[in-house]
């Protein structure tokens, strides 16, 4: 017991501490304080107030009269919700898919020792750089029928070539997805080549002298050590993904009609143009659980990963 | 299995295989590209060029008119004096809302790796979250309280709420790069008779130079782009360049003007690029520290 208790030995709690408390001691907590109200204000109580709206019947103003789960029944009821999140199923499944496909493999070609490699790491990533309104308005020009890319392919020969996803309520929401993957997939490209970079060298030696392809060593232990990297990716981009709002602003506007919309989009539509406070706060607070629901499981694991090390 | 081996015999192959792998790394490129590209040839035609040309086809003459529209003369919404003045709010708000963010994260990066106090690690957890809320949550209550504090629509009260959302994702860079310090330093500084801001001003601060640049860019960049909070909180006269150049593209006064909606996306975009271009590493090194430590 004594022995352990000595091996122990941890000193700090027996440090001295100066007996009399001086300014230094109070100014670390003086000069934190004003990020302390305002994350608590701004942050956690504003949280609380959008929720609290939510189960009012708040329209043009916030009124405190309160109405129960009668914002989430109408929000579920309300046909260009169910699109705006069906919208998000399809754009977020499709564009993490995409940009993670399209981010390893670009990681692992140019981690080949390419020449120029720095160049064309810069060209990949500066999509990244601009603002999802500028992505917007570029690809509304591109994607456009009249002159856009259908009439490109259609000089270039191909006479019947249709293209017209932009203004096809059905398609309009893959346009969404060529926008977004264009903008974010360098930047995952990044991030596997971040952590390539990290893999053990010995590691992949040892397994070329004992024969493996350069195909199996990728297939069975860099791509397995790179699961981190993975779960990160795959969580800031579904975040990009459930916080999507500018680039339906640029590049569809919602439309045709509201078949282009994103939660984001019908919850500034209602709050601050349609009149409809708690319908908004309630989508609001959708958004928020959606975020949450991929968050604590990854902070969760991070910390234990953390705590393991 | 036997490809492979096949592969590492014969030259041949693998200089196909080589000669392949720079095919499609430069058609990549080329696609990623390719819409910047396109914004600069439309920019440069007339409109009668863009309706008979195509997206590749290069203009005839170098034709700037599209470009000093897009500056001075073209109407966002109900305004036509062009996106420069917009262009200026941008720097307005982004200028000192950057530096303010920056130096609140600085000071509370010192505090929570190396002036602990009971809940300082609890706090960090706390705005940890605030990295991640989307932000739609606190839209409505930020826009009742930028109305009681009288600065609703204006330059500060963008300022404000920039601050006020982007203090959690500098404080996160700034405490990570502070984490690898020794806490010794501090211990013999204060043994010194050195005070909190001495401690600060003369051994940390000098020490910060790369994570000072990762964050002002990272906040830089992230200022100027956004959208959600011009939009919600900005009036006319104050709106940042983002929400002009949706006005000026979703204007629709007679014919569509593809030229000059393309010169005013590039000047909108030029700033963040000219900062990628010239600061690429400290852009990618944000990037990453924002994601992977988040």
């Amino acid at each position: 017991m004594n022995t352990k208790a000595a091996n122990s030995g941890s000193q700090k709690t027996q440090s001295g501490r100066p007996a009399r408390l001086s300014l230094a001691d109070w100014m670390p907590k003086i000069v934190m304080a004003p990020t302390v109200v305002v994350t608590l204000v701004c942050i956690y109580g504003y949280m609380i107030w959008t929720a609290v709206l939510s189960f009012t019947n708040s329209r043009m103003l916030p009124s405190y009269k309160f109405v129960g789960v009668d914002q989430y029944e109408r929000l579920f009821n309300n046909d260009r919700w169910i699109v705006a999140l069906t919208n998000l199923g399809i754009f977020g499944g499709l564009f993490i898919l995409i940009c993670l496909f399209l981010g390893v493999v670009l990681a692992i070609f140019l981690d080949q020792k390419i020449r120029a490699e720095g160049a064309i790491r810069t060209i990949y990533l500066y999509p990244m750089a601009i603002s999802f309104i500028v992505t917007g308005t570029a690809w509304k020009w591109l994607l456009n029928p009249t002159n856009g890319f259908e009439k490109l392919m259609v000089d270039l020969g191909f006479e019947n070539f249709k293209f017209d996803w932009l203004i096809n309520p059905d398609m309009v929401v893959y346009c969404l997805v060529i926008a977004a993957v264009w903008q974010a997939s360098g930047f995952v490209m990044a991030l596997f080549l971040a952590g390539l970079r990290g893999v053990d060298g010995d590691l992949i030696k040892a397994a070329h002298l004992d024969g493996a392809s350069t195909f199996t060593t990728y297939r069975r232990i860099i791509l397995p050590s790179l699961k981190p990297v993975f779960f990160s990716a795959m969580v800031i981009l579904s975040h990009i993904a459930i916080k999507s709002f500018d680039l339906v602003a640029a590049l569809t506007n919602g439309g045709p009609g509201y078949s282009s919309d994103l939660p984001a989009n019908f919850m500034y539509a209602h709050t601050f143009t349609r009149s409809q406070i708690g319908l908004g706060s309630a989508s609001a607070m959708v958004m928020l659980g959606c975020v949450l629901a991929i968050l604590i499981p990854y902070l969760y694991s991070e910390l234990r990963g953390e705590r393991h090390e | 299995m036997s490809k492979a081996s096949i592969g590492r015999q014969t030259t041949w192959v693998e200089k196909a295989l080589r000669v392949a792998l720079y095919t499609v790394l430069l058609i990549m490129a080329a696609v990623y590209l390719m819409p910047f590209l396109v914004m600069l040839l439309t920019s440069l035609k007339d409109v009668e060029e863009i309706r008979t040309g195509t997206l590749l086809s290069l203009p005839s003459t170098l034709d700037l008119s599209a470009w000093s529209k897009a500056w001075g003369e073209a109407c966002t919404g109900n305004n036509c004096g062009g996106i420069s003045p917009y262009f200026l709010n941008s720097f307005q708000i982004v200028i000192p809302a950057v530096l303010i963010s920056t130096l609140l994260g600085a000071i509370n990066g010192y505090v929570i790796s190396l002036w602990k106090f009971r809940g300082s690690d609890l706090f960090f957890a706390a705005l940890l979250v605030g990295c991640f809320i989307p932000f739609q949550v606190i839209l409505l209550p930020m826009a009742r309280t930028l109305g009681w504090l009288g600065i609703a629509n204006t330059t500060t009260g963008l300022v404000f709420v920039h601050v006020v959302y982007g203090v959690a994702f500098t404080t996160l860079f700034f405490r990570n790069f502070y984490q690898a310090i020794p806490g010794e330093l501090v211990k013999a500084a204060r043994l010194d008779g050195a005070g909190f801001f001495t401690i600060f001003y003369r051994i940390i601060l000098p020490l910060s130079t790369p994570i000072i640049v990762v964050t002002v860019i990272w906040q830089f960049t992230q200022i100027w782009n956004d959208f959600l909070f011009g939009v919600a909180f900005s009036g006319f006269d104050t709106q940042p360049v983002t929400v002009a150049l949706n006005n000026l593209v979703n204007t629709s006064f007679g014919g569509k003007e593809y030229n000059v909606d393309m010169a005013a996306a590039i000047i909108a975009a030029l700033p963040t690029l000219a900062v990628y271009v010239l600061a690429g590493k400290y852009f990618v090194r944000g990037l990453t520290a924002g994601a992977v430590k988040g």
